[in-house]
């Protein structure tokens, strides 16, 4: 079995902090990481691969760097890795950027399966991998928490807002997937040495032959026109002392706010 | 072709029921609608619509669009893309809001790429440009850190989706006039690509639905063990709250993920967040910061989540919060 894993490379959010005057993020030396959804969808894919045998193919959209992502996804066990990178895709939203990720696949051969993990932590869309099933013309469900091969079907348990569901989905499928589904396994040390010294192809313009509309800012519908920082509390209330008379003027407040 | 320009809301139903996000949306959308001179409709899958049309008129839908069909009953992600981008190709809607719900999520993306439309995720405030014709979405990004105006120039429909408790609804009254408008969608050639087998709903401990919870109480690593989670479930049993737990507890195991607010978690919106030991990470306040109004209750007095707190109290909560649920049982009563 076949199975693509679409990761994204972020700045590791644990390690930001906010500069107090400014209420801006301190982002210099941040480290980046994968993804963590993206990690779940990765042990996902391994697990099935253990059971099943066949082969993981990480994909990765983003600047050059994005090839350190691709290699810790190679040392946790992923067999290949590609990365999809050009200046002319500079600049995508989700919509340009599903549309270039859906070419990138169209090269691979009978794939069976492409997991995403549910969002990624900076941008918080949840849209390309939607966007990319659409663009492959396959069927596709948000939020799986398992998935069982069952003949030439999966079956996908799939989180909702108060339960799940259990759907049967025809290869070859999508799948978004949530944090609850596994944690992902650890790397190990041949993996490791043999992640640092394998070849990941680059695939950019002419590998792609993009129809130039829809890559990059061109590509994408959507425009940022403004970033500001939030809007600060302003009539913030500090108590301390006694636990019961704190509570007597909190309550004596809410009530004032009408929230109570 | 309709003659005057429209906005549309996603009428989001499941099992006929409509969720609590659309009336939000339509409130807020009669505003909208009203700057801009666009009449407020809402698109409705289902299978069989007009059973929800007047609930949808009374929170202000001049139109309901309903799409009627066997094949539309339950959500089923193939079938309703291809019915609301039908749609919104022929009638070219300026504008089309969403829930951010599990059904939203899929839809929204979907129907997206399908009608070359741009799609802001997760917006927390919207506007209209007039004179430039633009929604204007704003969200946050980057944990919530920053936030961002987002346009879409070009393209139509313009669309968002939308967490519940953004938006307050505005019901106009019980016996509003609108108008159905039966819309068929042939979808005999749409392959049946996926079926839903099963769907349970989950009856937890506390079952209410963080995402769209009015309140919630939240317990971190002041709480200190896993038993102690209980004056947490206490105070939220009083107040009818959902519990929330930050990401340390839950990587401890003293609670379930489903419980999880933060980056990694479930991002929320309530009315009132009550912070109980939660020292407030940057991917913990990433999960809650747009919350109306947010309580603090930590023995720090530099814990970061006094910050971004309207009410902060400095104290042990295991004092604290047995003695703010006993003095809410009192104003009950």
């Amino acid at each position: 079995m076949n199975i693509v894993v679409c990761i994204k490379q972020v700045p590791d959010s644990d390690k930001v902090t906010i500069d107090r005057e400014t209420n801006r993020l301190n982002r210099a030396g941040v480290p980046s990481i994968i993804n963590p959804f993206d990690e779940n969808a990765l042990e996902m894919a391994l697990q099935l691969k253990d059971k099943h045998g066949g082969k993981v193919t990480v994909v990765s959209m983003g600047p050059p760097q994005a090839e350190e992502a691709l290699r810790t996804a190679l040392s946790h066990g992923a067999d290949e890795a590609i990365l999809i990178s050009d200046r002319k895709f500079g600049g995508a939203d989700t919509w340009a950027t599903s549309y270039t990720i859906s070419l990138a696949i169209k090269k691979l051969e009978e794939v069976d399966l492409i997991l995403f993990g549910k969002q990624a932590i900076d941008g918080d869309t949840a849209q390309v991998g939607p966007g990319v099933a659409h663009f492959l013309d396959i069927p596709m469900l948000t939020y799986a928490k398992g998935v069982e091969v069952t003949g030439d079907t999966f079956k996908v348990d799939k989180v909702t807002e108060d339960g799940y569901e259990i759907w049967d989905i025809d290869k070859p499928a999508a799948l978004t997937v949530v944090k609850e589904a596994n944690e992902l396994r650890m790397p190990s040390l041949k993996k490791k040495m043999a992640a640092k010294r394998a070849e990941i192809p680059c695939w950019g313009y002419d590998e792609l032959n993009p129809i130039d509309e829809n890559i990059g800012l061109a590509g994408s519908p959507t425009k940022v026109s403004k970033v500001f920082a939030p809007p600060v509390k302003l009539n913030k209330e500090i108590l301390s002392g006694e636990p019961s008379e704190m509570i007597t003027e909190l309550i004596h407040k809410l009530k004032e706010q009408h929230v109570l | 072709m309709s003659t005057t320009k429209e906005l549309w809301v996603y009428a989001e139903q499941r099992d006929g029921k409509l969720a609590g996000v659309v009336q939000e949306l339509l409130s807020e959308g009669q505003i909208l609608a009203e700057k801009a001179g666009f009449t407020l409709a809402a698109v409705l899958p289902s299978a069989n619509g007009a059973e929800l049309c007047q609930e949808l008129y009374n929170f202000g839908a001049k139109k309901v669009y309903t799409i009627d069909d066997p094949k539309l009953a339950n959500y089923q992600n193939d079938y309703y893309s291809r019915a609301v981008a039908q749609l919104i190709n022929e009638m070219k809607p300026e504008i089309v809001l969403y829930g951010a719900t599990t059904i939203g999520r899929s839809l929204a993306p979907t129907v997206a790429v399908m009608v070359n439309a741009g799609l802001t995720a997760d917006c927390t405030e919207l506007d209209f440009d007039v004179e430039a014709g633009n929604l204007l979405q704003t969200r946050p990004a980057f944990g919530g850190n920053i936030m961002a105006t987002i346009i879409c120039p070009d393209n139509r429909p313009q669309m968002s989706t939308v967490r519940s408790n953004v938006f307050k609804k505005t019901k106009l009254s019980d016996n509003e006039a609108g108008e159905q408008i039966e819309y068929p969608v042939d979808l005999s050639d749409v392959p049946e690509r996926m079926r839903r087998l099963e769907s349970v709903h989950e009856a937890d401990t506390n079952s209410i639905d963080l995402n769209a919870a009015q309140f919630i109480v939240s317990g971190g690593r002041g709480v200190g063990k896993p038993e102690n989670f209980k004056v947490i479930y206490d105070l939220a049993a009083e107040l009818g709250a959902a519990v929330g737990a930050s990401r340390a507890t839950v990587d401890a195991g003293w609670i379930s993920h489903h419980h999880q607010v933060g980056q990694t978690g479930k991002t929320v919106c309530p009315v009132i967040y009550v912070a109980c030991g939660i020292s407030g990470a940057i991917q913990h306040l990433a999960g809650m910061q747009s919350s109306d109004m947010i309580i603090a209750i930590n023995k720090d007095p530099d814990a970061p989540i006094f910050d971004i707190a309207d009410f902060g109290l400095i104290g042990d909560l295991h004092e604290i919060v047995p003695e703010f649920k006993k003095q809410i049982a009192a104003f009950k009563a």
